[in-house]
């Protein structure tokens, strides 16, 4: 007959079995030989119905509470499988970590592009949009319109690039400057205008500060109050937000240029650091810009009453913009796709020139 | 254009230092280039005073003198001839720069023979101040000690050389610069009247104009018996400080009115001319002449010269002719001051090639009232200087109109500029400037001065005043803010290539910007360039028309920098393409170039192909909005790519969006380029606008099945022809409610496929919708799946 000692003698035995058990299989075999349909703590619970209802009180729960021991011992034993097993793999898995990882190139962005994309952030803060026109021009847009007469000195200055002649004899050229962009956006004859136009713009010429093609960005504003002051207002807001910098120093100096009446070139006040200029302070002038107050014969080559419209142009290089303030020293770099170059100037993808975080 | 301050200061009363003058004309918008300022340049030489010189123990040549000088008492041995005691030299003290030797003195005295010597006295030509090196530099009179060297020497005058822009011929005189400069107030223009000459007799050359369109005005004299000769020193030293040598005093003073009025003029040897001056248009190969510059020239209808019965005397206000010139035995001269047109001047000059002082003034346009003042100007010095007898100065024609008054409400100086002038300070900075303001109220009267005909309007005025009260003296006014906010500025296709920059860079590209020509030859590799897109004057042969793709250049770096030891670059450029010479010609093309590298790495690698190639292309096409999901790809790319290895993505029959794929090996072959070569080129102006966005930028509400997707396999033998695109679009259209998608997991053609076959498996993903899928309507859209894809390419599933 059963009796409590029994139970006792029993449990030890299974949980000497249950610590005995070296794997999982061998933990599911001890517990099936206990616990399982036929297992030996399950015929006993069989017993019970047979029993009195003395004996049953006192051995039910001392069944059920042997069943959940030993249920509880091996689920203890199970997991400590478990973390063994697995530690003897992980063991196995180890890796020089120090080897080198697989290459992924990095790309990069021209410096050009990212300071186009600058001039774009600074000048939309200020109303501007970003227009645009067609690298070969027509004589019209190029000179004519901008108030270059035929044959006069003035486009020699040019440097210009033409193309032969076609049947009729017209010949077609590259634009000198980005300036034919105003004449495009003003013909379209949508008033008060402010935009940028950055682009190509070509030139005979090639040393170390002067190449055939380079990158210019063109500024114009039209309306009916705009004046010279405005003009300068607007170039120092600009040089203080490209160069990052409060303090701005600028020279206005009377020029000519053929578009503009009057006109005048801009000087920043500047030192050399390396290839790089900090603007602001030093004792020396920098020539920046040519901008003035778009000439009224424009002005009326675009169809619009000089009287009532008017406003301020501004062009400058790009690339120069660039050498400025990153340091590139000489501006043949910028067009020869050295990757050692382009990895040391370019600009990460993930930079989105902004005021919010920065331009660069 | 140079003048010498002297010069200036000849026209311009003023006690300005040359550091205030070069200020005031940079901000009068004359910008200084260069200012050579000889007390700067030899501020290390001075006077001395040689108070003993005695022969050298040791050497028969040289001497040992005692000298005074700035520095004191000094020992200086001296190899010169005529260094003697009591004469007044030129000291270099030790370690100066003799600009002559180009050597810099020993800091530390030097023992000469066994003798000190603690500096050196120079020769003009070692202090490059002049041509003599006979002996060192004996002053005729005594100087102070420390005297600068410059100033014993007369050679102490600054030479200002600045920019004269084209729209400013009255620069090109130095009257002109002082009268700009008086204008700011640092001087005040000193008169100078011209006066008129009387001739003793009346003009013997008859003048004719018989083209007053291109030569409308003439004056002319003629002075008998003059001495030719050397120009006196003061004229000499003004024309070598403007880099003009002296010839004889009648060039030389013809060159000195040059600059000094603006004014050419031309002076003819009278013994040589053979009936009347005729100013006229040119008659070809009879007007054969030689010029001044010992060149031929045949004058065309199109060109103005000066001639007289018999001879071509020259271009009109270009050069003249070497047969009328003067010379040193010439007695009797005519000379000419004339007017003219500046178109002609210059459409003469560039189709002869000569560039003269005159012609550089002619074109930019002189001063038409000025013919009669400038001959009396040279007649004035003739007579002082090489004597003679006048005739009575003859002018015919008629002196171009001079610009038309100017109609100037002052209120515009405010409008144009926010400068708030006073009515008199703008009244009298146009007067200080020859122009002539007349009237009372706002609105002046304007007098234009004849040598100002670049104003013709009210903003040339504007410009005038602001730029004579100063351009420093503007408020910089922020520009207001546009009182809306407005839509983003940016347009769709600078947000394309933006967009396409970043993708490319994101994938590993680095940004490249390549010139826009290229050389015809290469551009011939890709289907060459277009029309009207051929350069008159490239700058170079390698660059000699615009070109039709951006490969040729990132190509040729990809070896470029190969040959630097970079083997795996990958470039990219987003930049313009020309097809035409119209703006629509021109495409914005995102281009990306990598060799076929697989490098080498511990972990493995793998060679690149086709589709890293077309991945690349379809990155850069989708980042930029393109539609990449709708997209026909066919292998039918252009010549210059690799006939089996290269594609084409088209949106619907004829829009091509894109080739990419491996190069041609012969296109790289004749570039010079090893290996084989992944490309692709992506026209991003062929990406249909997007619609206009209705203004709310919600997007659509998001459609998510909850069930879960079935995924099924199935694989078919077909014929090679059949592309994959065309099995997985059959497929696709088997149950477009249902199906998902579609993917190719594998492409075999060994053992066990049929020749002229391929094994295509696919993967078909189910969606189901509203209930789960029981395996009857699976098994009957595998089914369908089957036929669709049967029907459509003639496979056959794979048993």
């Amino acid at each position: 007959m059963t009796d409590i000692s029994n139970l006792d003698t029993l449990e030890a035995e299974v949980r000497s079995q249950i610590d005995g058990a070296t794997d999982e299989a061998g933990l599911d075999a001890v517990r099936v030989a206990a616990l399982g349909k036929k297992g030996s703590v399950s015929l006993m619970m069989r017993e019970l119905g047979k029993m009195s209802p003395e004996e049953r009180q006192v051995m039910g729960p001392a069944l059920n509470g042997l069943k959940t021991r030993l249920n509880e011992a091996i689920e203890a034993r199970k997991s400590d499988l478990e973390a063994a097993a697995l530690n003897a793999a992980l063991a196995s898995e180890t890796v020089d970590v120090t080897l080198p990882v697989r290459p992924g190139p990095t790309g990069s962005l021209h410096p050009i592009t990212q300071v186009m994309e600058e001039l774009a952030v600074i000048f939309a803060d200020m109303g501007f949009a970003v227009a645009e026109g067609p690298d070969v021009e027509d004589d019209f847009h190029n000179f004519t319109a901008l108030n270059f007469p035929e044959g006069h000195p003035a486009r020699d200055t040019q440097d210009t690039f033409f193309m032969k002649p076609d049947a009729d004899g017209m010949r077609k050229v590259l634009r000198t400057h980005t300036s034919p962009v105003q004449i495009r956006t003003m013909l379209e004859g949508k008033t008060p205008i402010r935009i940028i136009a950055p682009g190509r713009v070509y030139r005979c010429d090639w040393d170390q500060t002067h190449t055939p093609m380079f990158h210019q960005v063109e500024g114009l504003v039209i309306d009916k109050e705009t004046h010279m002051g405005h003009l300068k207002g607007t170039l120092m807001d600009f040089i203080a937000a490209f160069f990052e910098t409060d303090q701005v120093e600028a020279q206005f100096r009377p020029h000519h240029f053929p578009f503009t009446e009057p006109s005048a070139e801009m000087d920043v006040r500047y030192e050399r650091v390396g290839d790089a200029v900090k603007v602001g302070s030093g004792d020396k002038w920098m020539e920046i810009l040519g901008c003035g107050m778009v000439h009224p014969n424009v002005i009326r080559n675009c169809g619009l009453d000089p009287d009532e419209y008017q406003g301020f142009a501004f062009g400058m290089g790009v690339d120069r913009l660039a050498m400025l303030k990153y340091g590139a020293p000489d501006l043949r770099d910028f067009f020869n796709s050295d990757v050692r170059w382009m990895a040391h100037y370019g600009f990460s993808p993930l930079l989105q020139a902004n005021l919010a975080t920065g331009l660069s | 254009m140079k003048f010498p301050l002297s010069w200036l200061k000849y026209h311009l009363e003023t006690e300005a230092t040359l550091d205030e003058i070069a200020e005031a004309m940079t901000m009068a918008g004359l910008e200084i280039e260069h200012i050579d300022n000889p007390l700067e340049r030899f501020a290390k030489f001075s006077v001395c005073h040689v108070t003993e010189a005695v022969p050298h123990p040791d050497a028969d040549k040289l001497r040992v003198c005692t000298v005074e000088t700035v520095d004191g008492t000094k020992q200086i041995v001296c190899g010169a001839p005529n260094a003697r005691t009591g004469m007044y030299a030129i000291y270099a003290p030790l370690g100066a720069y003799i600009p002559g030797l180009d050597f810099s003195l020993d800091k530390k005295p030097r023992k000469i023979r066994g003798v000190e010597s603690q500096g050196m006295m120079c020769s003009a030509k070692e202090l490059e101040l002049g041509e003599d090196h006979d002996g060192i530099i004996d002053l005729p009179e005594p100087f102070d000690v420390g005297t600068p060297a410059v100033v014993a020497l007369g050679q102490a005058d600054p030479v200002l050389d600045f920019e004269v822009t084209p729209n400013r011929p009255d620069w090109l005189s130095v009257r002109g610069i002082a009268r700009d400069l008086a204008a700011t107030g640092i001087g005040t223009l000193k008169t100078h009247e011209i006066e008129d000459i009387p001739g003793s007799y009346p003009c013997p050359v008859e003048i004719k104009l018989d083209a007053a369109d291109i030569c409308p005005v003439y004056a002319g004299r003629v002075i008998r018996g003059v001495r030719n000769g050397e120009s006196p020193d003061w004229l000499k030293k003004a024309l070598k400080a403007i880099g003009q040598r002296p010839i004889n005093f009648l060039a030389d003073i013809t060159n000195m009115i040059s600059y000094d009025r603006c004014r050419p003029l031309h002076v003819y040897d009278l013994a040589k001319l053979d009936g009347p001056i005729r100013a006229r248009r040119g008659k070809g190969e009879a007007d054969r002449f030689e010029a001044l510059d010992n060149k031929d020239y045949v004058p065309g209808e199109d060109m103005c010269v000066i001639a007289d019965d018999t001879h071509c005397l020259g271009f009109g206000g270009i050069i003249g002719g070497a047969y009328s010139g003067v010379s040193s035995e010439t007695t009797d001269v005519f000379i000419e001051s004339a007017w003219f047109d500046p178109l002609i001047t210059r459409a003469t000059a560039r189709a002869t090639g000569i560039d003269s002082d005159a012609k550089y003034r002619f074109e930019r346009g002189v001063d038409p009232a000025s013919p009669k003042a400038g001959i009396e100007q040279a007649t004035e010095l003739v007579l002082k200087y090489c004597g003679g007898e006048a005739s009575e100065t003859l002018v015919v024609g008629e002196t171009p109109a001079a610009p038309a008054d100017i109609e100037f409400p002052i209120s515009e100086v405010k409008r144009l500029t926010g400068l708030d002038l006073p009515r008199a300070e703008i009244i009298r900075i146009l007067e200080t400037l020859g122009f002539a303001p007349k009237g009372e109220g706002d609105v002046l009267m304007v007098g234009v001065p004849s040598w100002r005909m670049d104003c013709s309007q009210k903003a040339d005025l504007v410009e005038e005043v602001a730029r004579i009260h100063g351009f420093d003296k503007l408020d910089a006014v922020s520009l207001p803010r546009p009182p809306v906010r407005r839509e983003a500025p940016a347009t769709v296709m600078q947000l394309r290539a933006r967009h396409a920059r970043r993708a490319l860079a994101g994938r590993g590209y680095s940004e490249a910007v390549t010139w826009s020509f290229c050389q015809s030859g290469q551009a011939k590799l890709f289907g060459g360039h277009g029309d009207g897109l051929e350069l008159e004057n490239p700058i170079s042969s390698e660059l000699d028309v615009m070109r039709p793709t951006a490969l040729v250049h990132l190509l040729t770096a990809l070896q470029s920098n190969a040959d630097k030891g970079q083997d795996d670059p990958r470039l990219f450029e987003v930049g313009p393409i020309y097809l035409d010479d119209t703006p629509k010609g021109q495409r914005l093309v995102a281009t990306g170039v990598r060799r076929v590298e697989a490098g080498r790495h511990w972990a493995g690698t793998r060679q690149p192909d086709i589709f890293d190639a077309k991945a690349d292309a379809m990155a850069a096409l989708a980042a930029a909005g393109g539609p990449v999901d709708s997209l026909q790809v066919a292998a039918d790319a252009r010549d210059w790519w690799h006939p089996g290895r290269s594609g084409v993505m088209r949106l619907g029959p004829k829009n091509v969006m894109a080739e990419f794929g491996e190069i041609h090996p012969a296109v790289l072959k004749a570039l010079d380029i090893d290996g084989r070569v992944l490309a692709f080129e992506v026209v991003l102006d062929t990406i249909p606008k997007p619609k206009k966005a209705s203004g709310l930028k919600a997007r659509a509400q998001l459609d998510r099945a909850d069930l879960t997707p079935v995924r099924r396999d199935y694989a078919f033998l077909v014929d090679k022809a059949v592309t994959a695109d065309t099995l997985v679009r059959a497929a696709r259209g088997a149950d477009k409610q249902m199906i998902s998608d579609v993917c190719v997991f594998d492409v075999y053609d060994g053992k066990g496929v049929p020749e002229g076959q391929v094994s295509l498996a696919i993967e078909v993903t189910l969606q189901p919708r509203d209930k789960t899928l029981t395996e009857k309507e699976i098994e009957v859209i595998g089914q369908s799946i089957i036929d669709k894809v049967e029907k459509a390419t003639g496979a056959s599933l794979r048993g």
